[in-house]
């Protein structure tokens, strides 16, 4: 796409052949009037408000798109008049209810009301009854929704859960004479708002969706509220903190809004997440996962000794991935001053496989991100449950399917109804577990350029091809005759007599056929649908950008080696972009950061894990320590981009730095590390303070800074192994290590929003066709271990494999698996 | 978006300032030297003067308060009063949250909470006498009518901070009930001739 230049009133801009008028505006401050478009949606023109005249034309601004040259003017009379009258209808029969709407001093519609002036109305209609309901974490009001279809498009396009819809009002039609009277524009529009309110896509009662609340987000209203916040806040009294999510890998931008407690109680507290919906979508776990901050900790100045003393006697520090990288590296600096050993299995899993994959691609990173997920066409996910690793990759699977009419190949044992709702243009393949490694080669098979691929793997791969005979059925036209009898009047005797007729007919008749069809092993070892190869070469007419998913499945996987090998030849010879979903919160600021060990030593300090003596942000160890919203710091995200985050909440306790300060390291802030972490790793010398964390107006993503992607030296080694058909896991049922949707680890367990009880978790075909129900209690054992667990009925997941989840204390799932996430296990009632 | 306020990390402390004061005489000499002159400058004597001529006027106004009490106008803005809805006596405050967000000195807060009928329901409020200027945006800017000034002025407090609480504000039910409760035509009230300037919504009923 070139840049060219338009001209808005008057102002020359330069932008994007083909940009909505709209967004070339809003990136330059140009102020046009819009309610209904979301920037990455679809624009649905519901509101109509967002008129211009190009090149002497009436359009949209947020559907016509820029043409080289083009001449703007965002206001004239008939469009001021259309815009009056926009606004006015909108106001017909709201509500005077502003004093108690939760929207009320953020809602769109009180400034576009005042913005246009309307102080007077015109229009009437009968209004019908409209009550408002609890559609469970969400509320709805259809008395105050203006159609505006904002929250059904945001579910549509960028979460995929199309959960709402618009559905039938049931009022009066408008009175004729309004046609004539109104404007155009403002009459269509009313028409339409007249006959519609928001509904469920699936049942009345209860939104059954990954609940995500960025409906509520979206909506310019206060029609659709989180249920929680309700009359708890105005929008004024609420203190923004830009921060960071800190509960998956994506690293989402967030607002934590704070205010004091109560009258009684001024310490503060955070009454909710807010975001830059246009730019960035949150999951449910990130928006209403928030109060999982260390509450009242103050000095223990005895915990303090007691640990410095445990630090004294310590080998090992044991730690997970949900810390910043400052953190991080102050774990690194205490092993190469003290020779701790530093345990973290799950960010070692990464770190080696990251390495592994450098060692062919000759960079330290994979090559893409989530944002070029968004902007391909062709999109293939290999080892994730994609909406439990990293709702965000989720989000960017959908948004390409849904705003570049895309495609996407969905790898996975589990399978996930929400995936599979995602589109027709989605094909979901629910390979055995171990299999990902054929996915791979599958993968290297179809899309690589075979001519520049080594030769040994071309040669390999041949040896999957064949032919096979099928039997296929085919519509065939035959043309046969037949006799019909047909009664006519004789035209003399006015007698009826009955004649016998021959006619031609064509019919088409079904016929089974062998034909020889070229076979691919590869993909009967992945038990593919039949209909792959079709399926593939019509979602492939249109695609050229293609992104590559992978995931943790494949980090743990038993042969990870040679898939990360795999991975970075299909990078180097494909189309192909990569991006990989890093484990946890902060594994990718880990496995750069800090030199891992794999065997514990005897005494260990486990910070937010097990160990002798325990530093926990959970409140639960030997001392205490500041949870994520309590911290400034920086976190390694996804996109390889180091975001800062703020503390939203006070904390009085002791942090990592006073323990390090006592150990020797001298720093007196955590943040003055930021500017200190290792550059030959691509971090910056950049300091806390100078790191910016918003989005511009023209949605470019201004936040902390982007990891380099440095050079690694390789040996010009290719070579990888071929697949290890052995591979296979035992005979029982299969149980996968997976959290539900908006559980990550107890931190949004701690949340009460959140919180539940873990357990075993079974898909509604498997406990159909199994004899155990919801609510049973049972042991689950494999080679490892054994644990008793209840059984949980899940709709998000399908099939017959069990899934365990991580973010339950109470349930030490992790000691079931060696390290792939996939076991054999046998289930019992007890 | 600015990032300043998130770089000063005394979050939570106060962050005091020194303000520009003349210097305080320390050597002995100086300090005579200005008792000496606040002394002789005369001032004393002017206002000695003037309380003898009223004295010999006989002519003597002096309000013996505490025993002797003013009337107070109507538009007197004195501490808050908490108005109800004439015979339902239902509280009129519905925690919008304007006269919080209006008042210049902050000193307003209330808590709010969704009740059984799913109602906005104002749980406690709560005004700081001792940072209150009495300005009255607060009255004035309230839709509802329901916060006013009354004419309760004696607020002296041992403690700078002092504040006065929702149940303190409101007007006894049976008050409002009976009839008793008095409307203010000032501050926060409407203004006349309202009816004739309202422009009216069209209904289709
Ligand atoms: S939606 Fe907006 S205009 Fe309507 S009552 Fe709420 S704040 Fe007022
Ligand atoms: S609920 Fe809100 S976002 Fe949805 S159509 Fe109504 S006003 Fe728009
Ligand atoms: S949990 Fe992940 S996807 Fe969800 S809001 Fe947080 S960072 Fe974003
Ligand atoms: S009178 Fe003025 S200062 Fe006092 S509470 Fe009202 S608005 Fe605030
Ligand atoms: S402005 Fe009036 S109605 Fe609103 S919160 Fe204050 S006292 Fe209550
Ligand atoms: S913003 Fe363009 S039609 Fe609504």
């Amino acid at each position: 796409m070139s840049m060219i230049t338009i001209t808005i009133d008057g102002q020359k801009i330069e932008t994007q052949e083909g940009e909505f008028i709209l967004n070339a505006a809003r990136a330059n401050s140009i102020f046009i009037p819009a309610i209904c478009y979301l920037t990455r949606c679809s624009p649905t023109l519901a509101c109509r408000i967002c008129l211009v005249e190009a090149d002497g034309k009436q359009v949209y601004a947020c559907n016509a798109k820029a043409k080289a040259g083009m001449e703007i003017t965002t206001s004239t009379d008939t469009i001021e008049q259309e815009r009056r009258s926009i606004m006015e209808v909108y106001d017909v029969n709201h509500p005077l209810q502003c004093g108690v709407c939760d929207q009320s001093g953020e809602c769109e519609l009180q400034n576009y009301t005042l913005e246009l002036g309307v102080d007077s109305q015109s229009y009437a209609i009968k209004d019908v009854e409209r009550a408002a309901i609890d559609w469970g974490h969400i509320h709805y009001d259809p008395g105050l929704c203006i159609v505006c279809e904002r929250c059904v498009t945001v579910c549509k396009d960028m979460i995929g859960d199309t959960s709402l819809k618009t559905v039938p009002r049931g009022s009066d039609p408008l009175d004729a004479s309004y046609k004539e009277s109104m404007p155009k524009d403002a009459y269509a529009m009313w028409n339409k708002l007249n006959k519609s309110v928001i509904g469920l896509t699936s049942g009345e009662a209860m939104l059954d969706c990954t609940s995500c609340g960025e409906c509520a987000a979206v909506c310019p209203v206060g029609a659709l509220v989180d249920t929680e916040f309700m009359y708890k806040s105005n929008a004024w009294e609420l203190r923004q903190i830009p921060a960071t999510c800190g509960h998956c890998s994506a690293g989402c931008q967030i607002s934590y809004d704070v205010k004091h407690e109560s009258i009684e109680n001024s310490r503060e507290k955070i009454y909710r997440v807010m975001n830059e919906w246009n730019y960035v979508s949150l999951c449910g776990a990130g928006r209403y996962g928030f109060d999982y901050e260390n509450r009242d900790v103050n000095k223990d100045e005895a915990a303090f000794t007691k640990a410095l003393e445990a630090f004294q006697k310590a080998d090992t520090i044991r730690f997970t991935s949900t810390i910043t990288n400052e953190e991080a590296f102050m774990l690194q600096r205490l092993k190469e001053e003290r020779g701790y050993r530093l345990i973290n299995h799950e960010a070692r899993t990464f770190q080696n496989f990251l390495r592994e994959y450098s060692a062919i691609s000759g960079t330290a990173l994979y090559g893409s991100d989530l944002k070029e997920t968004h902007d391909a066409n062709f999109v293939v996910s290999v080892g994730t449950a994609l909406k439990s690793d990293n709702p965000n990759a989720r989000y960017a699977f959908n948004n390409s399917m849904k705003m570049n009419k895309g495609a996407g190949l969905y790898f996975h044992p589990v399978p996930d109804p929400v995936i599979e709702g995602l589109g027709k243009n989605v094909m979901s393949i629910n390979h055995a577990p171990l299999q990902e490694e054929v996915v791979l080669y599958l993968i290297l098979d179809l899309f690589a350029d075979k001519e520049q691929l080594p030769e040994a793997i071309t040669t390999y791969l041949e040896r999957f091809h064949g032919t096979k005979t099928v039997t296929v059925t085919e519509t065939i036209k035959e043309e046969v005759v037949e006799s019909v009898a047909k009664i006519v009047v004789d035209e003399e005797s006015g007698e009826e007599k009955e004649i016998v007729e021959e006619v031609k007919k064509t019919v088409s008749k079904k016929v089974e056929k062998e034909v020889e069809v070229q076979s691919n092993a590869l993909l009967e070892m992945l038990g593919a649908p039949e209909n792959f190869n079709d399926a593939l070469s019509k979602y492939l007419k249109k695609a050229d950008t293609f992104s590559l998913i992978i995931g943790p499945d494949c980090y743990t996987h038993p042969n990870a080696k040679n898939i990360a090998r795999l991975c970075a030849l299909i990078e180097k010879y494909s189309a192909f972009k990569l991006v990989m979903i890093p484990t946890l919160t902060n594994t990718l600021g880990v496995s750069l950061i800090c030199d891992l060990d794999e065997e514990a030593g005897s005494y260990a300090i486990g910070y937010n894990a097990p160990g002798d003596f325990t530093l926990s942000a959970l409140g639960e160890g030997d001392l205490d320590m500041p949870a994520l919203n309590q911290q400034e710091g920086t976190l390694t995200s996804i996109n390889k981009r180091v975001n800062p985050t703020n503390a939203a909440l006070d904390y009085e306790g002791y942090e990592l730095n006073d323990l390090c300060n006592a150990l020797g390291l001298e720093s007196e802030l955590t943040v003055d590390y930021t500017q200190r972490l290792p550059i030959e790793k691509g971090f910056q010398a950049q300091k806390f303070d100078d790191l910016p964390n918003h989005y511009t107006n023209e949605g470019v993503e201004v936040r902390g800074y982007l990891l380099e992607n440095r050079g690694v030296k390789t040996d010009n080694d290719e070579r990888v192994d071929a697949i290890n058909t052995d591979l296979a896991l035992k005979e029982g049922s299969i149980v996968y290590l997976v959290n539900p949707v908006r559980q990550f680890t107890a931190f949004t367990n701690k949340t009460e929003q959140l919180h539940t009880d873990g357990g075993l978790y079974m898909s509604e075909t498997y406990l159909n066709e199994s004899d155990f129900n919801e609510g049973d209690t049972v042991t689950v054992s494999t080679s490892l271990g054994e644990l008793t667990v209840t059984i949980i009925s899940d709709n998000k997941i399908d099939g017959a494999i069990a899934c365990l989840p991580t973010f339950d204390n109470n349930i030490n799932s992790e000691a079931l698996f060696s390290a792939y996430r996939f076991t054999s296990a046998s289930i019992k009632k007890v | 978006m600015s990032m300043e306020q998130f770089q000063d990390r005394n979050v939570g402390k106060q962050n005091y300032f020194t303000v520009d004061i003349e210097d305080y005489p320390v050597t002995g000499m100086d300090k005579f030297r200005r008792v000496a002159k606040r002394t002789f400058r005369g001032e004393l004597f002017v206002g000695l003067w003037v309380v003898l001529r009223e004295m010999f006027k006989f002519d003597i106004h002096t309000v013996q308060y505490p025993k002797e009490k003013l009337p107070i106008g109507p538009r007197y803005r004195a501490i808050h009063q908490m108005q109800r809805l004439w015979e339902s006596g239902t509280e009129r405050c519905i925690g919008c949250g304007l006269c919080e967000k209006i008042c210049i000195s902050d000193c307003i807060r209330m808590d709010t909470r969704i009740d059984e009928n799913s109602r906005k329901e104002v749980t406690e409020y709560s005004i700081n006498l001792g940072r209150c200027i009495f300005c009255g945006y607060c009255a004035e800017v309230c839709p509802e009518l329901a916060i006013v000034h009354g004419g309760e002025y004696e607020n002296a407090s041992e403690q700078r901070a002092h504040f006065t609480l929702y149940e303190d504000m409101l007007t006894p039910v049976d008050e409002a009930i009976s009839g008793k409760q008095k409307e203010f035509p000032g501050f926060g009230a409407i203004t006349p001739y309202e009816d004739e300037r309202v422009k009216k919504t069209p209904l289709a009923y």
